[in-house]
């Protein structure tokens, strides 16, 4: 099994990271409450229905969207079918090998549903094309090409970005009741951007955006999802240490001030990319 | 506001806990939450297989929580691992590890095997606190036990362990789960919508909650005992 605990790094540089942490500094001279540098693109895979990369410092994710119709859930004959899945190829880390997604893809594809699909990002009932038999099934899959830290933030925007920037195919029902897929495009209806944010915790100092040198000794993260009103919307506590109910209040603020600008910022790059 | 099983808000479902109640494990526990039945058997520290997972320093604590096929209230569950079963393993293993002292233990592993055996709602906490137990049952010296509880809200009003109904009709599930002791949350999830007001007052419900979980749980360990001591005419 591919584990993250593969990283490791030398003692020297662990009590490196805490001894600059303990004067209020980061390795990489970012504050406590700053993200890394951060790309988006959208529209990068032709086929795809959808798609966005986003650069998170050395992290790299691409995310791509492909619709097809089905049947929906059982308990929910009159919503479409939303699905997030995550891979690690081994092209992204010294540490992942080839192989089905393992806990660590599989707590990353969650969260990053949990977020989107609790905020309601996605009008699921409005993917309805025979009510109780023919839904549309949105594919998110999400790739991780280099992995340096926070997947779960750089995916989930890149999953966002993809979502927002997805054209899908219009769909008729003709006389004879067969379906029947237009070149026309439609966008996929979606109301109010979730936006989920990491923070560490290393040596009892909360920090946001870990890279992986710094998740490799981090003794928990915690990752909220806030929808654009201002509410949580999903919570992950990973990792094997613990927090205080205070520090996840401090983690909670932080979530709300950030969120606003990280959402700006993907509306812009997925308005940017559409021209 | 009365709940549709006639409890109050902040009122937990009727528990009970049972330590030491499998013979072939180191330790094992037994937990009700209401409907929700829960099995939870130790095997360790022990040589690890396969041996390439042994950490130097320190034991390996691994969990796998699996529902049995015929716990659920829908139609048969396949036994085979879900990727909600192989979360819910991560999780839960991380919750207890912040506890264990694994560095008294390096080189081998803890195994900790949690069957549901009916699920009706909070089988994740459910699973945690007869795990804990179970941990505890086997002599593993650990900081504190580990309690957990779920908060959920239901008709705008904020709810202390939800069940299966109020998970399934609920605006919200939070499970948590704490050293009591230490007040240190090391399991903490959630799904739905709540506004910052309410998810700090969900925190604030659960630690309730955990520490009615927690005087069960010592009971429980304190009962086992005690029985031994009766037993020897002491």
């Amino acid at each position: 099994m591919v584990s993250f605990k593969d990283f490791i790094i030398p003692r020297v540089k662990k009590d490196y990271i805490i001894s600059l942490l303990e004067k209020g500094r980061r390795v990489d001279g970012r504050g406590f409450e700053e993200y890394r540098k951060m790309e988006i693109k959208v529209g990068v895979i032709d086929n795809a229905d959808g798609s966005a990369q986003v650069k998170l410092g050395d992290t790299f994710v691409v995310v791509g969207i492909k619709s097809s119709i089905g049947e929906p859930y059982p308990d929910e004959p009159n919503k479409g079918v939303f699905i997030v899945n995550a891979e690690f190829p081994p092209v992204a880390s010294p540490s992942f090998e080839p192989g089905p997604p393992d806990e660590n893809a599989i707590e990353l594809a969650r969260v990053v549903d949990r977020g989107i699909r609790e905020s309601n990002f996605i009008e699921l009932e409005k993917l309805v094309i025979v009510p109780g038999s023919k839904v549309r099934l949105i594919w998110v899959d999400i790739y991780v090409l280099n992995h340096d830290g926070n997947l779960i933030d750089a995916s989930s925007y890149a999953a966002v970005a993809a979502l927002l920037s997805t054209k899908l195919p219009k769909v008729v029902v003709g006389d004879d009741g067969r379906l029947e897929k237009l070149e026309e495009r439609e966008p996929l209806p979606l109301r109010g951007v979730p936006i989920h944010v990491t923070h560490a915790k290393i040596n009892g100092k909360i920090l946001v955006d870990p890279t992986l040198e710094e998740e490799s000794i981090m003794e928990a993260r915690l990752t909220m999802a806030v929808t654009e009103d201002g509410k949580i919307c999903a919570v992950q506590k990973g990792g094997i240490g613990s927090f205080t109910m205070d520090e996840v209040k401090a983690v909670m603020e932080n979530t709300l001030k950030l969120a606003p600008t990280i959402r700006e910022r993907i509306l812009g790059a997925v308005k940017g990319g559409q021209v | 506001m009365r709940r549709r099983d006639g409890r109050a808000p902040d009122q937990l479902r009727p528990m009970k806990f049972e330590v030491g109640i499998l013979k072939n494990a180191d330790g094992s526990a037994y937990v009700e939450m209401g409907l929700t039945k829960v099995i939870a058997a130790v095997y360790g520290p022990k040589e690890p297989h396969p041996r390439h997972i042994l950490m130097p320093d320190r034991a390996v604590l691994r969990a796998r929580y699996h529902m049995a096929p015929f716990s659920v209230t829908e139609e048969r569950k396949s036994p085979a691992p879900s990727r909600r079963e192989i979360e819910l393993s991560k999780v839960i293993k991380e919750a207890l590890s912040a506890a264990v002292l694994l560095k008294q233990f390096p080189r081998t592993v803890i195994d900790v095997y949690i069957e549901v055996l009916n699920a009706y709602g909070s089988t994740r906490v459910a699973s945690i606190n007869a795990a804990s137990l179970a941990l505890a049952d086997a002599g593993i010296p650990m900081r504190d036990l580990v309690a957990a509880v779920s908060v959920g809200k239901m008709g705008g009003e904020l709810i202390l362990d939800v069940d299966d109904y109020e998970d399934k009709y609920g605006e919200a599930d939070v499970p948590i789960a704490m050293m009591p002791g230490r007040g240190e949350i090391t399991l903490l999830q959630m799904d739905g919508l709540l506004t910052p007001e309410e998810f700090i007052r969900a925190l604030e419900l659960a630690k309730k909650g955990i520490m009615e979980v927690y005087e069960l749980q010592r009971k429980a360990l304190r009962e086992k005992y005690e029985a031994i001591w009766r037993e020897y005419g002491f």
